[in-house]
């Protein structure tokens, strides 16, 4: 019988299948932010079990509250930063090198084609992306990762995605992912890896494919996953250019990754994105959605950045709409460029003057605003549009509204003063692309 | 092993999701006791007030599809074991959730639609229920002054050494 990606990987890392439906694998690296770890790292240190499997496999990060805003955040990155230096943990970013994860550790080069890796975060499916097992887990899940370089889980079983067609202008990976929500509901993929294939992935860019693995978790999905290809290749080749000829020869050896032509999924759809428009979402749940173009809601903040939207693609199309314009009185625009290298990239290429001459303003990386922890919290009845990936009640502050959208419908929503389709805003020399 | 059950809150909605149970304020939290005062703090649920409930009252939950649906936070399971809630039923659980609870030695139970629409039907506007679980035999039994029944359920065997050792960490560093 054949084969998809998730079960290829499973099975080269099973270690243990006493139990039938729970298996241990071994897992190629454990990544590590500052809010989820911190418990197991004082679980450990009661249990006498203060150790950790592998300090080159462990990759850590403070960057859901950064800097710290209060006592508790800078304990919890204290505890964190203290370990990490502990275990002489060499992948450690603290501030000056921090950035939201999920867009920071695939930057880094720490995510291969085949690896088994967990997190402490439901956004680790974002990694599936380069044909990686990735998925979130709980602190104590974490914990045994942290201690034995092993989780349990049970074995994959995948909803095959093709999608087909091309993506009118003004609409985005973002919007693809609102409409698969959409029809799969928050519930449609529960248990199950989404495996993406089809044109409209062989044309998208690396960060397309992040931007679209990071909300599979959305539809209840373990992990989002992507066959490696050249495009995988080419991304990591600064980083694996030692252990290869070329870069044929790198995607020779990531081939054998690739689904089987037999292999057994749950369910299969195929969509074809031609006709798809420019979605955000409504009331509390990621399925729930309208277009853009029929919502009529007044805005009092745009958010662009986060793990889904907040990469160097997402700013260039963002300040492509933004130049010389100004976002409404209204509105407060923030923008976090998701990690120092986006941050860097958009100083030099004159973006981030884009965006603070049209009212927006900068900070520095992190998860902020996104689950209302720093950043750009919401007051009660306020609404936000915002290219994150949650819309769940509170989110960014109790009593606050959140309509996700792509980048491009958060800022020229932030233009007009109210959510719009951003076809409309998309300047002539942008269509030309 | 630890007595699982009590009595019993209803949830009668779907994708109750764990900004709803502990809201990402509170996961500055390094401890799981100050999580106690604001479980289900945000739930979207008509009429329902969590300022004027008392949870430790409870050791059970039941609920509809996709409980626990959203982020990884093991506060979420932790907001309810801080409270005495100990078992949570529904029709289904999101993975992280589901694996979190067992993870920490709680039981998260799946019971078919219909079942859970029964245990709705038949309980839900009552305020003295009470759920007893029994783990040897794998049966819970439902009952108020004028109804009671037992169910099966089943665990893995996995859930169940889960369950029986305490969780996840004292498993694995036996093991492996």
């Amino acid at each position: 019988m054949g084969k998809t990606i998730a079960q290829k990987i499973f099975d080269a890392h099973i270690i243990d299948d006493t139990y039938e439906n729970a298996k241990i694998i071994k897992l190629d690296a454990v990544f590590a932010h500052e809010i989820t770890t911190p418990p197991a790292i004082k679980d450990l240190e009661t249990k006498g079990l203060d150790k950790v499997f592998d300090p080159n496999k462990i990759k850590v990060v403070i960057d859901h509250v950064t800097p710290s805003k209060d006592t508790r955040s800078a304990i919890q990155a204290k505890i964190l930063r203290d370990w990490a230096r502990r275990h002489k943990i060499k992948d450690f970013f603290d501030i000056g090198k921090n950035g939201v994860c999920h867009a920071l550790f695939p930057e880094q080069g720490f995510v291969r084609p085949g690896y088994t890796i967990i997190m402490g975060d439901s956004h680790t499916c974002t990694h599936g992306a380069f044909g990686a097992f990735a998925f979130g887990v709980g602190t104590t899940a974490l914990e045994v990762g942290i201690l034995k370089g092993v989780v349990a889980t049970s074995y994959p079983k995948s909803i095959k995605i093709v999608l087909k067609g091309q993506l009118e202008n003004g609409v985005y990976a973002k919007d693809v992912i609102l409409h698969i929500i959409h029809e799969l509901t928050v519930n449609g993929a529960t248990n199950r890896v989404i495996e993406f294939s089809g044109e409209v992935i062989d044309n998208f860019s690396m960060e397309e494919r992040m931007t679209l693995t990071n909300m599979a978790i959305e539809a209840g999905a373990t992990s989002g996953i992507c066959a490696p290809d050249m495009k995988t290749v080419e991304y990591l080749w600064k980083y694996i250019k030692n252990d290869f000829n070329d870069k044929a020869d790198a995607l020779k050896e990531y081939s054998r990754w690739l689904p089987d032509a037999d292999a057994k999924y749950e369910k299969e759809f195929e969509f074809d994105v031609s006709d798809w428009e420019p979605l955000i979402t409504i009331k509390y749940s990621p399925d729930q959605s309208i277009l853009a173009k029929d919502a009529d809601i007044k805005i009092d903040q745009a958010y662009l950045g986060s793990c889904t939207n907040g990469r160097i693609s997402d700013l260039r199309i963002a300040a492509g709409i933004l130049k010389g314009q100004k976002i409404a009185d209204h509105v407060r625009g923030i923008l976090s460029p998701a990690t120092p290298t986006v941050f860097k990239t958009a100083l030099k290429e004159g973006l981030l003057e884009i965006f603070m001459d049209s009212g927006f303003v900068v900070t520095n990386p992190t998860c902020g605003a996104c689950l209302g922890m720093s950043n750009g919290v919401l007051a009660p009845g306020e609404v936000a549009v915002s290219s994150t990936n949650r819309n769940f009640k509170g989110r960014m502050g109790k009593g606050g509204m959140v309509h996700l959208a792509s980048p491009a419908t958060v800022v020229a929503s932030a233009i007009a003063g109210k959510i719009v389709d951003p076809r409309k805003y998309i300047s002539s020399q942008e269509e030309g692309k | 092993m630890k007595k699982f059950g009590g009595k019993v809150l209803f949830l009668d909605r779907a994708n109750i999701n764990t900004d709803e149970i502990i809201p990402a304020k509170y996961l500055t939290e390094i401890d799981k006791e100050p999580l106690k005062q604001h479980l289900l703090e945000d739930l979207d649920l008509n009429n329902f007030d969590p300022t004027s409930i008392n949870f430790e009252q409870y050791g059970a939950v039941v609920s509809r599809a996709n409980f626990g649906c959203g982020s990884s936070r093991e506060m979420a399971p932790w907001a309810f074991e801080v409270n005495g809630i100990n078992v949570l039923i529904a029709s289904n659980f999101a993975r992280i959730f589901r694996e979190n609870t067992f993870n920490c030695g709680m039981l998260a139970i799946e019971l078919s639609e219909d079942t859970i629409d029964k245990i709705f039907q038949d309980f839900a506007d009552k305020d003295d229920v009470l759920l007893d679980i029994n783990l040897n035999d794998m049966t819970m039994k439902f009952s108020t002054t004028d109804l009671n029944y037992e169910l099966e359920f089943s665990l893995t065997k996995f859930q169940h050494d889960l369950v029986k050792h305490g969780g996840w960490v004292k498993l694995a560093a036996d093991k492996y």
